[in-house]
């Protein structure tokens, strides 16, 4: 009797033990799936990039030469060449280039900001159903193709595109405006394109401010515009910079753009890793240029996550 | 609500311009008689009928359907479970991890995936003898792993929102974990899943620099054969396509909008 209560309380021991050892491998499974998926064609590529940088060019297939070697006698030798990173600084192409793309960057994130700002704080004031509608209108670029997008550009700013054409027929200039293949066409590129980018999550964050503390500001006679500066904006602060980074860290790195509407004097990074990858055929030289960039770009990357655990911390 | 002001409502409305003349104006001049794409000569649609008996466009629309179908769905799986593991699981190793490996493709530059990526299958085919060669699989793999990203964004936001209450219920009622996922959680975030599809595929059907440096010879997706005519200069039958791709774009998200709206509650 005793001995198959025992059994049984085993039994379930057992059962139990096992049910659990699925649940934990079902669980382990559900986490492993996304993890290590991301880990191999996500992190590793990274390490594969540091390590060819590190590497020699060479005529061969892949062109890059190992860095282990084994020598006579079972020795294994490691053969860094820095000298895809010394080439980075010496030729002042690549630190102008990543300058100058730091400089297109912050001058169209803050140009970006500007026009975002208006635009998310007038929706966020909306009635609800004009809000899901300018929502929407908002968002509905963002689903058309961006390259089609970045390509009607051309036709509005070349020499004898829409703008030049009314400006002639308007008798306004005799000449047309050069405004193809300059810099000019590229921030205009580039603030239309991410545009959204910057209003949805400055929208997020002033859809959230609470109208009582406007109410109060304008009760003890401040004007709108003490109000905005002096509660509106420090509010939204999470706001702008997480749309500032969501800006900012692609366009680093834009090819697209520079590709199409810029000239020859326009610099971008983005562009110059392209050629030295597809029209140089330096694989380690593009790998040294990808890395510099990911370490330039980690600040910004760290900054909007902490931005982004802020805002969270601060709407729970 | 007090009303904004006019200065607000100016900036908006030339916002919102800003935003749709360059669309409108691919729109009009797709049906353009003339060759000058901006000079107006007439209506006429005979681009359409260009565009339709080009086969090399017609071709690589193909394959960039293919694959946006497929680096979606798989995108979906995975960005779902990434989600669902980051916001409901307790603390587990990695964890971090994949907190910042998930928000990192959202940001990162095009030129950086693609060339990493690249890399890695090239070492990877040295030393498995898998992939062999670049094409179509490669592609997929590249997309599905920045869309997942994106769905896994989706997929937080709604699980973040959704109440927890009815998967304890379910859980407390004796309802084993997998089965509280597909009978509770799965119906609640099925938005979710079908708008990250839906981001997924478009993403997917529009990216030109990761799918140029991960794709091999034979495997032209369209942003990329669009990208090289496009830069020879503006050619009116790119501009029918780009209507094309407009107008069922519009349909889909007014449809997608109408079909979620009664779901939310």
């Amino acid at each position: 009797m005793s001995f198959s209560a025992n059994k049984a309380t085993f039994g379930t021991l057992i059962k139990r033990t096992l049910v659990k050892r699925i649940r934990f491998r079902g669980r382990s499974l559900v986490i492993g799936i996304p993890l290590w998926w991301l880990i191999v064609f996500f992190l590793i590529p990274f390490v594969v990039v540091a390590k060819i940088s590190f590497s020699e060019a060479i005529i061969a297939r892949p062109p890059y030469s190992s860095l282990l070697e084994w020598k006579e006698g079972g020795f294994l030798l490691l053969k860094l060449h820095f000298s895809n990173y010394l080439y980075l600084l010496e030729d002042s192409l690549y630190i102008s280039a990543y300058w100058s793309s730091i400089k297109v960057a912050f001058f169209s994130t803050l140009i970006a900001l500007l026009v975002a700002y208006p635009m998310a704080y007038y929706i966020a004031r909306s009635t609800e159903r004009r809000r899901n509608i300018l929502l929407m209108l908002i968002i509905l670029p963002f689903w058309t193709s961006f390259l089609l997008r970045v390509y009607a550009w051309i036709g509005i700013l070349k020499t004898h595109g829409i703008i030049n054409n009314i400006l002639m027929s308007l008798g306004i200039t005799s000449e047309p405006l050069v405004m193809m293949q300059t810099n000019f066409a590229v921030y205009v590129g580039i603030v239309y394109t991410y545009l959204p980018f910057m209003i949805l999550p400055l929208y997020t964050n002033l859809v959230k401010l609470d109208n009582s503390l406007l109410e109060a500001s304008a009760d003890l006679g401040a004007n709108p515009l003490t109000t905005f500066f002096k509660i509106t904006l420090p509010l939204s602060v999470p706001g702008i910079i997480a749309g500032s980074m969501l800006v900012f860290i692609p366009v680093v790195g834009e090819f697209v753009i520079p590709a199409l509407l810029g000239g020859p004097d326009t610099l971008m990074i983005g562009k110059v890793l392209w050629d030295e990858f597809f029209s140089n055929r330096d694989w380690p030289v593009a790998s040294a240029v990808a890395i510099v960039m990911l370490v330039l770009l980690v600040i910004p990357v760290m900054l909007l996550r902490n931005a982004q655990n802020a805002s969270r911390a601060a709407s729970t | 609500m007090k009303k904004s002001s006019w200065f607000v409502a100016t900036a908006t409305v030339l916002g919102f311009a800003f935003l749709y003349i360059p669309i409108l104006s691919l729109i009009i001049f797709s049906f353009n008689k003339s060759r000058l794409v901006t000079v107006w000569a007439g209506f006429s649609t005979q681009w359409y009928g260009k565009l339709f008996a080009d086969p090399q466009i017609l071709g690589a629309a193909w394959i960039s359907l293919k694959i946006a179908f497929i680096s979606a769905s798989l995108a979906v799986v995975l960005g779902t479970l990434a989600a669902l593991v980051l916001v409901r699981f307790r603390r587990f190793h990695g964890k971090n991890l994949l907190g910042a490996m998930i928000i990192a493709p959202l940001v990162m530059p095009d030129v950086i995936i693609g060339l990493s990526l690249l890399l890695l299958f090239v070492a990877m085919e040295a030393m498995f003898g898998w992939p062999a060669g670049r094409g179509l699989t490669t592609i997929i793999i590249a997309h599905t792993t920045f869309c997942m990203a994106y769905v896994a964004v989706v997929v937080q936001s709604r699980l973040v929102d959704m109440d927890e209450s009815l998967e304890e219920a379910a859980l407390d009622l004796g309802a084993k974990p997998a089965r509280v996922f597909f009978d509770v959680t799965l119906p609640l975030i099925s938005p979710a899943l079908v708008s990250g599809w839906l981001l997924s595929f478009t993403l997917s059907l529009d990216d030109l620099v990761i799918a140029s440096f991960t794709s091999g010879p034979g495997a032209s997706t369209l942003p990329m054969v669009i990208f090289s005519k496009v830069r020879l200069g503006v050619s009116p039958d790119i501009n029918a396509l780009a209507t094309i791709i407009i107008v069922m774009v519009a349909i889909g998200v007014l449809l997608a909008a109408t079909w979620m709206k009664p779901k939310r509650v």
